[in-house]
């Protein structure tokens, strides 16, 4: 079943990509093929491709419970948190919460996460900031 | 003789202290990643990538880095196969069969100096291999026009599923699903925007690096969410090395086998679709065919131990051959390094040999060094590698997820790069899950441009005829062997994979 929803979701998307190359405008200056030609191939390609999908699907894959799924869930949110909070608060801190709470949800004790995320954010700032000179998000504290 | 030369060119360049530091690095670095379940060479590669490059370094030393983490992982791998039977990455699977009963029979450390030397074996003499066979294949590709190239790509979408694939349309789904992210920016040939719907970010293409780092590495962290397999398997575990040196009875007995499973690992990394995984697999099958007379392969045998590391690590070794001289990777590892030659403005291929031999033969004097290096380290120092091993997950993944953060944010500085990251991540669990390969997709994004430049280039020399593709005897052998390919798992993958996992169930790792 999962096979047969993927595949109709891949031929949905290879129609979309279809329909968004023919709305390229073309320039009155191109070569023999124009940028249309080897979307259009792929896009078919896609097409064939989901329907061998959908009429031979493979065994079913185990997916996780719907707790296990609100994990995965839940850790998304909290990287698009990072990502969109990074420049905002500050490298060091960001990264301490991200770590702590990926740590915390992968089996640690609150308590040794906290450590944990700490220790990983400062040892990343050191070494990646401090020896190598990378240049990472700066906060309204400077680091 | 011009090619001796050519190496002991690439050696002074290779022999200065920064390139020897960094080969050193990289050599432990990827011995660390390879020993981690979970973290093989192309995500070991695929995070650092970044890094090199914000760190700007140039050509030859970012490489040098790069491909001792890609040998070193070969190596480590094995470590933990032999010491807690969870292969460390996919190549190491067949090391477990015999490498862990002889740790079982308080043979630990004889086992893992033993896959030390054979991957020393393997190693070298495919690096040798690499400098005779490479010049050859330039002479030949010398010869290719932009329809044949467009064939060669073809031929390597075609066949990266490999003959082991069960599934050829998930394949080709995955390798149009990458073609079809590498469309979207403006067009290099007539400077229209194509697929960006108007957003600005999108108009220099979605950034390669930016899809593996979340295809490889960020999908590996949503695995282990998923299992909550945290806890390592490793602290509970005591684990007791024992003598490290095997007695010189055992090495004899194993020289002809590694010698023979280098050859046979090398050939199979060179052909397409073969790769590291299936050259141990297919060293293993052979020595057993072979040598194991009183059937103790499997009981831990130092044969069986030897013969996939040698096979694995000459199929590394192999895997550079059509990388650097065709600029076609034939695995998700050497995939990965050919990302690393475009983002620093080099392009693979026959061109390489004549415009940047200063990197190329750098590069293979590199990949004797490290070799050398990684001997050293891996026999006397496996004690400490051992340890590395004790890093419970729970702890690691959220310090690569970092990582990963970290160095896609160095390079471009915006949070929507790390937002597309964050998307491929979720699409490489999905795909995962669905059994979907990752490597055709970064193998799309990485070469979609060049293929269609060399179509429309090959339409335009032939004014718009479109049989120009199948012109010349070159490209139809070309399309021929890519048919071939692509068919040919459809009969006998189901059979070779079965075989390869009839003995382990699949665990973290994604691909050589």
């Amino acid at each position: 079943m999962s096979d047969r929803i993927f595949g109709t979701f891949g031929l949905l998307l290879a129609g979309f990509y279809a329909w968004a190359t023919l709305q390229i405008e073309e320039s009155f200056l191109s070569d023999a093929v124009g940028p249309k030609a080897f979307p259009l191939i792929i896009a078919s390609i896609l097409a064939l491709s989901s329907l061998a999908i959908i009429l031979r699907p493979d065994e079913e894959p185990e997916w996780p419970a719907l707790g296990r799924l609100a994990e995965i869930g839940a850790a998304i949110v909290v990287m698009i948190l990072y990502a969109e909070f990074l420049p905002e608060i500050g490298f060091v801190i960001a990264t301490a919460l991200a770590a702590t709470y990926l740590t915390w949800r992968l089996g640690t004790a609150p308590l040794q996460s906290v450590v944990v995320g700490a220790g990983t954010s400062l040892g990343i700032y050191t070494v990646f900031h401090l020896v190598l000179g990378l240049s990472l998000a700066k906060g309204p504290l400077g680091f | 003789m011009d090619t001796l030369s050519s190496l002991a060119d690439g050696f002074l360049i290779a022999l200065t202290w920064q390139n020897l530091l960094l080969a050193l690095l990289g050599c432990f670095l990827g011995t660390v990643m390879g020993a981690l379940p979970g973290l093989g060479p192309s995500n070991g590669v695929a995070i650092l990538i970044p890094l090199a490059f914000t760190l700007g370094l140039g050509a030859t030393p970012s490489l040098i880095l790069l491909t001792s983490v890609y040998y070193g992982a070969m190596y480590g791998g094995r470590i933990s196969s032999i010491l807690l039977n969870i292969p460390g990455d996919e190549p190491a699977m067949m090391t477990c069969l015999d490498g862990y009963p002889m740790a079982q029979n308080g043979r630990a450390g004889e086992a893992l100096s033993l896959s030390g030397i054979a991957s020393f074996v393997g190693a070298f003499l495919a690096t040798w291999g690499l400098v005779l066979l490479a010049p050859q294949l330039v002479k030949i590709a010398l010869l290719f026009g932009p329809a044949e190239y467009f064939a060669l790509f073809a031929l390597a979408f075609a066949t990266l599923g490999g003959v082991s694939s069960s599934n050829q349309a998930k394949s080709a789904f995955a390798a149009m699903l990458g073609l079809g992210l590498a469309m979207i920016g403006v067009d290099t040939q007539t400077g229209v925007p194509r697929l960006t719907f108007g957003e600005v970010h999108l108009y220099d293409g979605i950034d390669f690096l930016v899809a593996i780092v979340g295809l490889f590495a960020l999908s590996e962290v949503f695995i282990f969410l998923e299992h909550r397999h945290g806890s390592a398997e490793a602290d509970t575990r005591k684990v007791v090395i024992g003598r490290l040196t095997p007695a010189p009875g055992v090495l004899k007995a194993c020289t002809p086998t590694m010698l023979r499973t280098s050859a046979l690992g090398f050939v199979a990394g060179v052909l397409p679709g073969a790769g590291a995984s299936l050259g141990s697999f297919i060293s293993y099958s052979m020595e057993k065919r072979l040598v194991d007379r009183e059937n103790t392969f499997g009981t831990g045998d130092p044969r069986g131990v030897t013969a996939p590391e040698a096979g694995n690590n000459a199929a590394a070794g192999g895997a550079l051959v059509p990388m650097l001289s065709l600029g076609v990777p034939g695995s998700g590892t050497t995939a990965v390094l050919l990302a690393v030659l475009l983002s620093l403005n080099i392009t693979p291929g026959p061109l390489l040999f004549a415009n940047n031999p200063d990197v190329v033969w750098g590069l293979i004097a590199a990949l004797f060094i490290a070799n050398i290096m990684l001997l050293a380290m891996n026999i006397p120092m496996v004690g400490l590698f051992t340890r590395v091993l004790m890093v419970p997950p729970r702890i690691l993944m959220p310090i690569v997820a970092m990582v990963s953060f970290v160095g896609i944010y160095g390079i471009s500085g915006s949070s929507f790069d790390l937002l597309v990251m964050i998307g491929f991540g979720v699409a490489g669990w999905v795909l995962r899950k669905l059994d979907v390969p990752l490597v055709p997709i970064i193998l799309g994004t990485l070469l979609g441009n060049t293929m269609e430049n060399n179509l429309r280039r090959a339409v335009t020399i032939s004014n718009g005829d479109w049989w120009t593709l199948v012109d010349s005897p070159l490209s139809i052998t070309l399309w021929v062997i890519a048919f071939v390919g692509f068919i040919l798992p459809l009969f006998v993958g189901r059979v070779i994979r079965a075989r390869m996992h009839a003995r382990r169930d699949e665990e973290g790792a994604i691909s050589d």
